[in-house]
């Protein structure tokens, strides 16, 4: 299936969860944020949030600013 | 002094033997956190990683900026910022520049929280609020902030909160249950120093009216060194900046600079100026001159 990841298409497995993504795209262990459709889901979440056919899916991190 | 070859580091200068120390400045209180340092500094803008590093040690600010952006997650990533910073040493402020609405704002504020719960930050609960109102100025949209400060600190967020320099937008804020209200000195980045001091003024009066120790910080547009000065002297709590040190041609020299600064305009704002005359007042006694003095 595919699912939006910062605005980007990617196919993911069917039945992949929120944890499954971020190791997919290698942030497995890293300091990461995520929302599901706007919604902060807590680390401790990820292995539980359940993906979705064109969920939209943000991944951030920090960033020098000011 | 360099512990390792008990020589004075470079660009720190110690006192002479028999130099009376310096009197002790109160540490900077916000919520339930106190600081030695009053200078806040952002992380952004650095042509390297190193530099910023050292420019950070070198202002010896105990509270740092970040802002919360996507994961590159086509090219490769590459080093990452916290790869640099010491987590133990400097408590991190996200920020939300970029954010245009209350609403992305908020999302902001969470990530940035989550981010740092899992760095175990002590500013987890901390956030620079930033609701802009234009691209081109950077100004703050004045509703959009108190809507945003509002939502925070009902969700337990300690809220530094930038805004402009009008007072009655600050006592809002303040109302809005800020726990630091943080007005521009003039637009983010532009270095034209404390535009209007007398607004700075009001809003430190207005915030501060039974409440004197109510954090207020200076943030933004603070070009030069002696604008920080200026900015603590007015009655400051705090001065925050990013681009006056990370643009200028030495970085490192200029945090130092910066360092100064703010020490310096605390410890004049506290040793109370003297107040400004028309005329001058000769500090050398006319008594007992030899010369002629005119209408004597």
């Amino acid at each position: 299936m595919q699912v939006i990841v910062n605005s980007e298409p990617m196919d993911v497995a069917e039945g992949s969860c929120l944890a499954d993504l971020i190791e997919q795209v290698g942030l497995g262990g890293s300091p990461v944020a995520a929302e599901v459709n706007k919604a902060l889901v807590p680390k401790r979440s990820h292995g539980a949030c359940e993906l979705a056919e064109g969920d939209r899916i943000e991944l951030v991190t920090l960033v020098g600013g000011g | 002094m360099d512990r390792a070859t008990d020589r004075p580091m470079d660009g720190i200068v110690e006192n002479k033997p028999g130099q009376r120390r310096e009197p002790a400045a109160e540490p900077l209180v916000i919520g339930e956190r106190r600081f030695d340092s009053r200078l806040l500094v952002g992380t952004g803008k650095y042509a390297t990683y190193e530099l910023m590093q050292d420019a950070l040690d070198a202002s010896g600010s105990e509270i740092i900026t970040v802002a919360v952006r996507r994961e590159r997650l086509v090219n490769e990533r590459g080093e990452s910022l916290l790869d640099y910073i010491d987590t133990d040493r400097y408590t991190i402020l996200p920020n939300t520049a970029g954010c245009f609405s209350a609403e992305d704002a908020v999302r902001v504020s969470r990530l940035g929280r989550e981010i740092l719960e899992q760095i175990g930050n002590a500013g987890a609960s901390w956030v620079k609020l930033e609701v802009l109102g234009d691209k081109k100025t950077l100004l703050p949209d004045p509703v959009g902030t108190i809507e945003a400060v509002e939502t925070l600190a009902n969700e337990g967020f300690e809220v530094l909160c930038y805004t402009s320099d009008d007072p009655i937008s600050a006592k809002r804020i303040k109302d809005a249950g800020a726990a630091a209200v943080m007005p521009a000195g003039s637009p983010i980045g532009s270095g034209q120093g404390v535009l209007n001091p007398n607004n700075i003024v009001l809003c430190l009066e207005t915030l501060k009216d039974g409440d004197p120790d109510y954090p207020v910080i200076v943030d933004a547009g603070v070009g030069a060194a002696s604008d920080t000065s200026i900015a603590m002297e007015l009655g400051a709590d705090g001065v925050l900046l990013n681009t006056a040190i990370a643009h200028a041609k030495d970085p490192v020299r200029m945090a130092h600079a910066r360092r100064h600064a703010t020490t310096a305009g605390r410890q004049s704002y506290l040793a109370g100026r003297i107040e400004k005359k028309l005329y001058a007042t000769a500090s050398s006694p006319f008594e007992g001159a030899i010369s002629y003095i005119p209408g004597e």
